[in-house]
């Protein structure tokens, strides 16, 4: 009776109509096109692009990622994104980490009204807090500076990572922990021992959510960075692009520059990217 | 949905159900610790401090600086020098400021585009994944590698498409992004497209909770694919749908990425929204104390959507 009810097993018996197909490759289409007219744009010439908009280049001009890459400042861009993301996520995971561990593990007083608290400062909109975070980052030194902004994003980041990793601690047995602690370890011995090696699914889940959020973020970036050796990718792109409106073939190699090692990172773990995402949405149900 | 409607009350719309399943778990989990009263209490002691870098981040990012923008927002601030209290005349002003207003209809616009056309398609992409058995894996890495390309780089791969210098824009002789009539809805679509799969997955999720024998049991009563759809999917993803339409109405109100990216607000104004009116007064003209007022404004437009949901759920009972 259970495997009868299976999603899989009634998916085989009901017939899929062929409009489905047809509709699932039209959205497709709509996602991706835009993407591959943008990849053909990067391996095109200027004159190419006029003669040619939108059909796969003739020869492919992989000069414009070279000239993309220096004139885009794309190195340091890439090296100061590397930096601020790598901060944010190991700030997050162990901020986020100790805080679950807290919560799930430790018998938290209050815990209830600890997360309500958490889910409704979380849930301020930024644009309530920016404008004095601004003036109170200038006035201390952390503005135009990574790290200012890694502070940042540790704390709008580490709220939904801690409820991400706490659910995953929440699946632990406690009779794990209980043998350690028997053994005389302590509650950080416990934690890095114990809890770790069993819940990194939750750890990876929670670096990938908040490893995309920092690379692509925008508001907290163009408001806080000012140098151009100290912009990260989102911005060193978006000044380019600014400034070299009527080359699009050098914004688009640039484009897909920035883009790769997303794609790529999502490409390779997309299973735990999506379930990842997905739980910001099914929050409420 | 068992799981939620037994959540015990909670303060905040999104709280209860977080932490409805979890409750329970947790406290027969922590049942039979507390006999072996001594190194629990320790451990008690010692959680605080495991949560002290998250309180405190919390404290110096969030909170300290949220409540100086509500104290700036009764002040003449700019954001030097000091600040002098002039009381309500920043709301005031707020209030007959036509910028303001128009700034508020395009978020009220904005909200209706996005509580439809992403919706809609993500409903429609999650449908069609379910009921797909080939490739479904492949479909769904194509809907979703949008949401993964960052806000820069989207707005550079549309700006080209709708270019009507050679674009979609030259074809058709409109100018999407040049237009008054058309920028808002421009700027929104291209925002869609990255946004749209999120939805898709999310609905998915959902969707392959539901219990396949309700579908059988509709298919043996001669149900077709629309009535299967209106008549057991939508009823069963509901608090997803429910839950979803109210983010979709809080961010609404916040959007601010694709609008400063494209427009910057314009032309004419024609895009400008609550979040590019603010960043406009609190970084070019010098009017922190009235960019505070509107960042208050827009918090008190997210807390009246949340009260507002919540109210619905207590007194209609809705099950979400």
């Amino acid at each position: 009776m259970t495997g009868h009810t299976s999603a899989g097993q009634v998916n085989l018996r009901r017939a899929t109509p062929w409009w489905v197909y047809v509709a699932a490759t039209l959205l497709a289409v709509f996602a991706l096109g835009p993407l591959l007219v943008f990849a053909f744009n990067s391996l095109k010439t200027q004159s190419d692009i006029a003669s040619n908009p939108i059909g796969p280049p003739v020869h492919f001009e992989w000069d414009n990622f070279v000239t993309a890459w220096t004139q885009a400042n794309m190195s340091a861009g890439l090296m100061n994104s590397l930096i601020i993301v790598s901060g944010t996520v190991a700030g997050v995971l162990v901020i986020a980490g100790s805080a679950a561990y807290a919560m799930a593990r430790l018998g938290l007083p209050g815990t209830n009204g600890v997360m309500a608290y958490l889910l409704i400062v979380s849930s301020l909109p930024i644009q309530l807090f920016l404008v004095p975070l601004f003036f109170m980052w200038t006035r201390i030194g952390l503005y135009d500076n990574l790290f200012g902004v890694i502070i940042i994003y540790w704390a709008l980041y580490s709220p939904f990572a801690t409820l991400l990793i706490r659910s995953f601690m929440l699946q632990l047995p406690a009779s794990y922990e209980e043998a350690a602690r028997l053994d005389g370890a302590g509650e950080l011995m416990v934690l890095v021992r114990v809890v770790l090696p069993n819940v990194w699914p939750g750890f990876l889940t929670a670096a990938l959510v908040s490893g995309l959020a920092a690379y692509n973020e925008f508001v907290v970036v163009v408001t806080f960075i000012q140098s151009n050796d100290k912009m990260p990718v989102a911005t060193s792109f978006f000044s380019f692009q600014q400034g070299y409106t009527t080359n699009y073939t050098l914004i688009s190699a640039a484009g897909m520059i920035m883009l790769a090692p997303m794609l790529i990172l999502f490409l390779l773990l997309q299973r735990r990217f999506v379930q990842g995402v997905s739980s910001q949405g099914l929050a409420g149900s | 949905m068992a799981a939620a409607s037994a959540s015990p009350p909670a303060s905040s719309a999104t709280s209860s159900a977080v932490s409805a399943r979890p409750a329970a778990v947790r406290s027969a989990a922590r049942a039979p610790r507390t006999k072996g009263r001594s190194p629990a209490q320790q451990r008690r002691r010692l959680a605080w401090w495991f949560m002290c870098p998250l309180i405190v981040l919390n404290a110096l990012v969030i909170v300290t600086p949220a409540c100086l923008a509500v104290y700036y927002s009764f002040t003449d601030w700019t954001g030097l020098g000091p600040a002098h209290f002039i009381g309500l005349a920043n709301y005031r002003k707020l209030f007959s400021d036509a910028d303001f207003r128009n700034a508020l209809l395009h978020n009220v616009y904005w909200t209706l585009f996005f509580l439809v056309v992403p919706m809609a398609m993500g409903l429609l992409g999650a449908y069609l994944l379910s009921r797909i058995t080939r490739f479904q894996v492949l479909f769904r890495i194509a809907y979703f590698i949008p949401y993964t390309v960052a806000s820069v780089v989207t707005a550079a791969v549309w700006q080209r498409l709708l270019s009507s210098d050679s674009g979609l824009g030259k074809v058709l002789g409109v100018n999407f992004l040049g237009d008054v009539h058309l920028s808002l809805l421009t700027v929104a679509s291209i925002n869609n497209w990255a946004w749209w799969g999120f939805l898709v997955v999310v609905f998915l999720t959902a969707m392959q909770g539901v219990n396949a024998s309700l579908y059988e049991a509709a298919e043996i009563d001669g149900a077709g694919e629309w009535r299967k759809f209106v008549s057991i999917t939508l009823p069963s993803i509901r608090p997803t749908f429910m839950f979803l339409g109210l983010m979709t109405i809080i961010w609404s109100f916040l959007a601010f990425d694709y609008i400063y990216i494209l427009t910057q607000g314009g032309p004419a104004g024609s895009t400008d929204v609550l979040s590019t009116l603010q960043y406009r007064n609190a970084f070019s003209a010098q009017q922190a104390g009235y960019a505070a007022a509107i960042g208050v404004v827009m918090a008190m437009i997210s807390a009246v959507v949340v009260i507002g949901y919540q109210t619905l759920r207590r007194r209609k009972g809705w099950d979400i």
